[in-house]
């Protein structure tokens, strides 16, 4: 129920007299979930700062930015369905697909415009998330199963159409290639449509009234559809999104390489259900918000660029990484049983 | 007393129904299929071959069904393959003995499975996530472990455990289809004939009512995350010695094979439903199905399609069974009124 409400759960006024100005402000610090992975974060850009100051240069922060967009591009995909009490396997699938048949276009159609090339992406994503979503929410079935399935078939048809072939960087416009290199201010001009992007999501997940029955359905989807909640349709959409999502990454991954072949995007599902674990949002849906799986995301990616400035063994990130999911998986566990108890010793005080 | 005509419709159908029959049906047809399209499938060489490239998938599928009957899920299966195989190369390589490498490597996994099992049971913690994590560790360790380095030349007494056949059995079975066959029955019994094994379908059902009736759930649990891994351990073993090599990607996303076979076997992803022969089957069907594209010269790489077609098939094909069901009750409804 928490979450249906409003993530900033609205006081009841004797609850706000009663308390002090600062101990309400730390209160509310310490209820917004995502502070907890600010902390992790800073904490791990200073001690690493510290250690090696070159990790603050501009061409590493702008290194990092960029090297965060796909993965927190899926991850506010993955977010919108694991709110919902679902999950998208396939997504590293269709980010393949979409990678290979994306830039594919440019070689028989050299003048093709590039936001062309970005809608053919996002159409072929979007193809793959209403299969998704329609198996899900028409056929009622698991989700966990059908995208493990979709998984299996849409890398089968990438591998089909693509397989032994190979999209290389000469064959792409160099326009294509400057869009992960051009920035703004210094700042990459991909992390910022990424960044307005994922705030259109958060903003709608917020605000809209579709986007908090996500939530609602996510908490208990029975009743949810007790409520009047078309939980089929609204699932759907979150499946759609995720698919088109995860196509237009395709697309800016194809930027980012310049050399693609069938098995792009490999195992990027679970890094990006990674970040959005990390991100705090509940694996079992109804909780999170796409800011968090964002800066999960940001998380993951600097950890590996921190490892590397370090001159730490790059061997070592992925057992860091598992390490550091488990962890935030148990903290935030433990955060939210403490605050539900206080939050229900609080009521009953009230009362 | 109703006469065996006058039941309705789906009482009849539900033994035809069961997807254990259906799942048969088609390992029979992909038989069929198989040896009519090219007459090299139904040889022995080729069932040999056939044992030899599943095997190791084939056992871990066997714990997989324990888990996620018990309603839950093991995704780090691979992780804990490739941690045993870096292990077994890198002990090797550092010139430790083959028999206290062996049970160096079972304790490692049956303490990467006991990781798992207490941070479900004891913190609580969703399975999903948990092993999504522990898979990223374990594989992590193995990197660590190894490097970017490979590890071959194993005495050829144990490298012949991955490429030699049983004795008496004319060259047709290979060691892991063997212990499959073992580790299958064991299994079937535990499951279908012991207490435990309707511990493991209730607390599937649901953990609540288990708890409540004495089960001891957590303790259960745990302990199938620890045969997990221990099975895991012997299939990275297993692995290491078919291939000859010991490197740390051994087995990389064969989770989700394993999972996709438990599945189309007919185990519920929800917990509480699904059989042992189920999923002999499903290895048969899987490895079947492979095998056979692979001889009609299918890209074989692409053989996920026709995996995930078949997953799809696992789970619309039941509920088009309820589907048929529930038409044929309101048929009769309309005809009574």
């Amino acid at each position: 129920m928490r979450a249906v409400l409003s993530p900033r759960r609205q006081q009841r006024p004797d609850e706000a007299a009663s308390r002090t100005g600062s101990a309400a402000l730390v209160e509310r610090v310490f209820r917004i979930r995502e502070s907890g992975i600010v902390v992790v974060l800073a904490v791990f850009v200073a001690i690493t700062a510290a250690i090696q100051p070159r990790f603050l240069s501009a061409t590493n922060i702008q290194f990092i930015l960029v090297d965060t967009t796909v993965i927190a591009l899926l991850a506010l995909g993955e977010t919108m369905v694991v709110i919902s009490r679902n999950v998208d396997l396939s997504i590293g699938s269709v980010l393949g697909l979409s990678a290979y048949a994306s830039s594919n276009l440019f070689g028989p159609h050299p003048g093709i415009p590039i936001p062309v090339v970005f809608l053919a992406g996002l159409g072929i994503g979007l193809a793959c998330g209403v299969v998704n979503g329609f198996m899900v929410a028409a056929g009622r079935v698991p989700s966990l199963v059908v995208t493990l399935a979709t998984l299996y078939i849409i890398r089968g048809i990438d591998i089909l159409l693509f397989s032994g072939k190979q999209v290389v960087s000469a064959s792409l416009p160099d326009a294509f290639l400057q869009i992960p290199r051009s920035t703004t201010l210094g700042i990459p001009n991909v992390a910022i449509a990424v960044a307005v992007v994922i705030g259109m999501g958060a903003y709608y997940l917020r605000t809209y009234r579709s986007g908090r029955e996500l939530y609602a359905i996510g908490s208990n989807p029975e009743a949810a559809r007790l409520a009047g909640i078309p939980v089929g349709r609204r699932v759907f959409t979150a499946f759609a999104i995720s698919g088109a999502i995860a196509g237009l990454a395709g697309v800016l991954w194809a930027a980012q390489y310049g050399t693609i072949d069938t098995s792009a995007g490999t195992g990027y599902e679970l890094q990006a259900i990674s970040a959005v674990v990390v991100g705090g949002v509940a694996i079992f849906g109804g909780s999170g918000s796409v800011i968090g799986a964002a800066l999960g995301a940001l998380l993951l990616s600097t950890i590996t660029t921190a490892l590397y400035v370090l001159g730490i063994s790059p061997f070592w990130d992925q057992a860091i990484w598992g390490f550091l999911l488990i962890v935030a998986i148990a903290l935030d566990r433990t955060i939210t049983v403490r605050l539900t108890s206080a939050l229900r010793k609080r009521r009953t005080r009230h009362a | 007393m109703r006469s065996l005509t006058d039941r309705p419709l789906p009482d009849l159908l539900r033994p035809a129904l069961r997807w254990e029959t259906g799942l048969a049906v088609a390992v029979i047809l992909i038989l069929v299929i198989g040896s009519a399209a090219t007459p090299a499938f139904l040889t022995g060489n080729n069932l040999f071959n056939l044992g030899l490239s599943n095997g190791e998938i084939a056992i871990m599928t066997l714990p997989m069904t324990l888990i996620i009957i018990s309603g839950e899920i093991d995704l780090s299966v691979a992780s804990i393959l490739g941690m045993s195989s870096a292990l077994l190369g890198y002990l090797w390589s550092k010139g430790w003995p083959m028999p206290a490498i062996f049970v160096f490597v079972a304790v490692v996994g049956i303490l990467a499975g006991a990781v798992n099992g207490v941070l479900v049971t004891r913190l609580r913690l969703p399975s999903l996530a948990v092993t999504i994590g522990t898979l990223a560790l374990y594989r992590g360790i193995a990197t660590i472990i190894l490097g970017p380095n490979t590890v071959s030349n194993f005495p050829t007494a144990y490298t012949n455990l991955g490429i030699n056949s049983v004795p008496f059995t004319g060259n047709d079975m290979t060691w892991s289809t063997l212990i499959f066959i073992v580790l299958a029955i064991i299994f079937g019994v535990v499951l279908h004939a012991t207490p435990l094994g309707r511990s493991i379908y209730a607390m599937g059902a649901s953990a609540e009512a288990a708890q409540f009736a004495g089960i001891r759930v957590k303790r259960i649990k745990t302990g199938l995350y620890m045969l997990s891994g221990l099975i895991c351990a012997l299939a990275g073993v297993l692995w290491t010695f078919r291939l000859d090599t010991a490197v740390q990607n051994n087995g990389l996303g064969l989770e989700l094979s394993v999972v996709a076979i438990v599945l189309l076997a007919g185990v519920s992803i929800f917990g509480g439903k699904g059989s042992i022969i189920g999923v002999v089957l499903g290895v048969l069907a899987f490895a079947g199905i492979q095998n056979a594209l692979l001889l009609t010269n299918f890209n074989q790489e692409a053989t996920g399609i026709v995996t995930g077609a078949l997953l799809l098939a696992s789970v619309f094909l039941p509920n088009a069974g309820l589907f048929l069901s529930s038409a044929s009750r309101r048929i009769r409804r309309l005809s009574q009124s």
